[in-house]
């Protein structure tokens, strides 16, 4: 062993902290990645991630400021602690990438995805699917006499509960954004 | 003042505001204007070489042996693709390298068009950043982003796929301190208190060891001799990958050979051993850990590197200092001298003299023969015939030889090791050597070589021979792809599956075609006076040098082993060398 005596704490990545990466916990994490908004950028995420074995559980970009030509890219992902870190470090290291944050340990953030529902029937099934769309608070944005389009927002969960009562109701097709983050606060 | 000038005559003036004088390339339709501006100037040299291949690793091996980046000019499609694998050789040893392609014009790309090919989505995964330009407005910035991203940070190859109709179009010129860089500034002071927490550790460490890589080298002249000062300071051990030989002197007190899978016997058993543990500018490749669960066991790590996704990929380090090494060597440096320069000296003498006792095991001796050569014998004829050149540069091949030099060559300064060392490209030696001659007209410049990686861009024999470059090709010929063979004889029951050559050219007959020198020897007798006779030969020569066909590379430390359980030599078991579970691993 040896006779030095590091302050504990000193670095959370210890080499005296053996544990076997393979035997660490899956977590998922919500990153926001703030790029510029130029050809190929979203390539070269999504590239990253098949290239280095990392998942992707989802993702949505959009441009966030036009005159700064600035996108924003949301990414949830599942790894053990170590994956995850590396992923940032990877992330961080393309060119056009300007921030990396993880709102998972950055403190509370809002997570919010939009999904749209065609939900098809008659009779019953067709009055329990409007009846639990008014309690989930999702609008009809489209509706046939034999079918709606329902609008939903809401965190990941809500819309995969929203999805498994609608299915034996019904539900022929689903269009899900991915997640849309921000961290809570004036910040 | 703006400058209206057409998109290929801005690459030309891009490139002489960036200083370049040296280009690498082989041209085709889509690069004619460029060409055509090139040959309306004289500042810029250009090096036609025999395939894409050979370019990029000749502006490797310049931009290696200078610190410069290296420069490469080649067509579209096949051009673009055949570069590849030089462009990934480059980002792997972290080469800075700009890679100019031409492209279809604008309005063919996406049709399929002739020589087209999608080169920046092709070598995306393979450059540190690429751009296709499709504005000639924008054209000369980005030739000066490229530049600075990729000499600043980690450095790596950089490719800008230029249409051709873009070529040909006119716009205004960017000058180099006018274009957009700002966005991308890696950090490069170490952390303050990171840097504290390293010399703590330095004060208190009984075993420590310093193992630096090629980000030393990378980093510069100064951090080599930043690092040498600190080392010779603190008295403490050093070793290093097969990127960072040089960075400190081979003839160095503390200097204890390189490490790794085929590393000196007391360089892994002092790594193995060590309580302290500095990686300076390397990354713990897999040649170097060995099994990850069981490397070093004992020690505490710190880790400087520039590139924060090196910190924590392999191993966890206790203290991550993310910044360039130069920097932060001299930091360390400075802190550690103002709090006096303490160390455990008495301990440190003790592990001093358990290395000293690993060292008796003497792990490079080998038996020389009066019948055959020796490989091992030929590289230490040739290094004891050449340390004195003052000034010697070394490339290698990929292999057994690679290993055999980086063991028997030793290196005083930085810049004047070339090798392949991440991708490990077989056929990268020679036209790297090509390209450090053209840095160094008057210098000798010696390719270390395997038959079988040598042939693998013999064509460059025509580079060599067109621009009178006296490389000197030292091919190590046992007719065989030694290091396959070696692990075949190891793992696979000597079943020796395609690591032999049929038919092997007469490589002086092959000298003599293309106006080379051509010297084979197979007698050790003969060794020193052919070797001398290549050394007298002012212009390129391949010397064949035939040699002990089944001689194996030892030291190893067998795939999945730790680096205490290394084969040596004398007494080697062939047997179970290597377990199932290694065996999967390369």
């Amino acid at each position: 062993m040896s006779a030095l005596n590091l302050k504990q704490g000193l670095s959370k990545h210890s080499a005296y902290d053996l544990r076997d990466p393979h035997m660490e916990a899956q977590e998922r994490h919500t990153l926001a990645v703030v790029v510029d908004n130029e050809a190929g950028v979203l390539a070269r995420v999504i590239g990253l991630f098949s290239g280095r074995g990392y998942n992707i559980e989802s993702l949505t970009v959009a441009e966030t400021d036009h005159t700064g030509h600035v996108s924003r890219i949301t990414i949830v992902t599942t790894g053990t602690p170590s994956v995850i870190d590396q992923i940032k470090a990877q992330l961080g290291r393309i060119v056009p990438v300007h921030e990396v944050h993880d709102l998972t340990v950055e403190g509370p953030a809002v997570e919010r995805e939009l999904a749209l529902f065609k939900v098809a029937g008659t009779g019953n099934d067709r009055i329990e699917a409007l009846r639990l769309a008014e309690i989930f608070r999702a609008n009809v944005v489209d509706s046939t006499l034999e079918s709606f389009v329902f609008e939903i927002t809401g965190t990941p969960q809500k819309v995969d509960a929203f999805a498994d009562l609608m299915r034996p109701l019904g539900m022929i097709e689903m269009a899900r954004t991915g997640v849309a983050a921000l961290a809570r606060g004036a910040e | 003042m703006t400058r209206q000038m057409t998109g290929a005559k801005m690459v030309v003036q891009a490139l002489k505001d960036q200083g370049v004088d040296t280009v690498f390339g082989y041209p085709g339709g889509a690069v004619l204007p460029i060409y055509d501006e090139i040959f309306l100037q004289n500042d810029i040299r250009h090096y036609l070489v025999r395939h894409e291949q050979g370019a990029v690793h000749a502006a490797e091996g310049y931009a290696r042996s200078t610190g410069k980046p290296g420069v490469v000019l080649v067509t579209s499609g096949p051009g673009a693709t055949n570069a590849v694998t030089g462009i990934t050789d480059a980002l792997m040893d972290s080469i800075p390298l700009i890679v100019l392609t031409g492209q279809v014009p604008t309005f063919l790309i996406g049709t399929d068009g002739f020589q087209e090919a999608d080169t920046v989505g092709i070598t995306r995964p393979c450059t540190k950043h690429n751009w296709l330009v499709k504005d000639p407005e924008t054209l000369s910035d980005t030739i000066h982003q490229a530049f600075h991203v990729a000499t600043q940070g980690r450095p790596g190859p950089v490719l800008i796929d230029i249409p051709k109709d873009v070529q040909f179009a006119t716009g205004t010129y960017t000058p180099p301190e006018q274009a957009r860089t700002q966005h991308y500034r890696p950090k490069t002071d170490g952390d303050a208190d990171a840097i504290e927490a390293l010399v703590d550790l330095m004060e208190q460490a009984e075993r420590p060891i310093f193992y630096t890589g090629g980000g030393v080298i990378n980093s510069g002249r100064p951090a080599c001799a930043t690092l040498r000062e600190l080392v010779d300071a603190t008295g403490f051990p050093i070793t290093s990958t097969l990127m960072g030989l040089g960075a400190y002197p081979a003839s160095g007190k503390n200097w204890l050979g390189m490490l790794g899978m085929h590393g000196l016997y007391e360089a892994n058993l002092a790594m193995h051993d060590c309580d302290l543990m500095i990686n300076v500018g390397a990354r713990f490749d897999d040649r170097i850990t060995g099994r990850i669960q069981d490397f070093s066991p004992g020690s505490r790590k710190a880790h400087i590197d520039i590139d924060p996704s090196s910190i924590n990929k392999v191993i966890r380090v206790d203290v991550p200092i993310i910044g360039d090494v130069g920097t932060v060597l001299a930091e360390v440096l400075k802190r550690w001298k103002a709090r006096g320069g303490k160390t455990q000296a008495p301990k440190v003498l003790d592990w001093w003299h358990q290395i000293k006792e690993w060292r008796k095991v003497d792990c490079l001796a080998f038996t020389a023969s009066e019948k055959t050569i020796k490989p091992q014998h030929a590289l230490a004829r040739l290094e004891a015939l050449t340390r004195d050149h003052p000034d010697r540069y070394i490339c290698t091949e990929v292999g057994q030889h690679q290993m055999w030099a980086a063991q028997y060559m030793g290196f005083e300064d930085p810049h004047r090791w070339m090798t392949s060392g991440g991708l490990g490209t077989m056929g990268y030696g020679f036209p790297a050597s090509i390209g450090v001659q053209v840095a160094h007209p008057d210098a000798l410049v010696i390719n270390v070589a395997g038959e079988a990686s040598w042939l693998m861009n013999m064509q460059e024999l025509g580079t060599a021979a067109q621009y009178m470059l006296p490389v000197k090709q030292f091919i190590l010929n046992n007719e065989r792809l030694g290091m396959v063979r070696q692990w075949q004889e190891l793992l696979h029951g000597e079943r020796y599956s395609h690591s032999w050559s049929e038919s092997l050219p007469d490589f002086v007959k092959l000298a003599e075609a293309f106006g080379a020198k051509g010297i084979m020897v197979s007698d050790p007798a003969d060794l020193d006076d052919a070797i001398m006779e290549m050394l007298r030969h002012d212009g390129p020569v391949i010397f064949d040098c035939l040699v002990e066909k089944h001689e194996n590379c030892y030291p190893m430390i067998p795939s999945g082993k730790p680096h205490n359980e290394m084969l040596l030599g004398e007494n080697v078991s062939t047997g179970d060398a290597i377990g199932t579970s290694g065996a999967v691993l390369v």
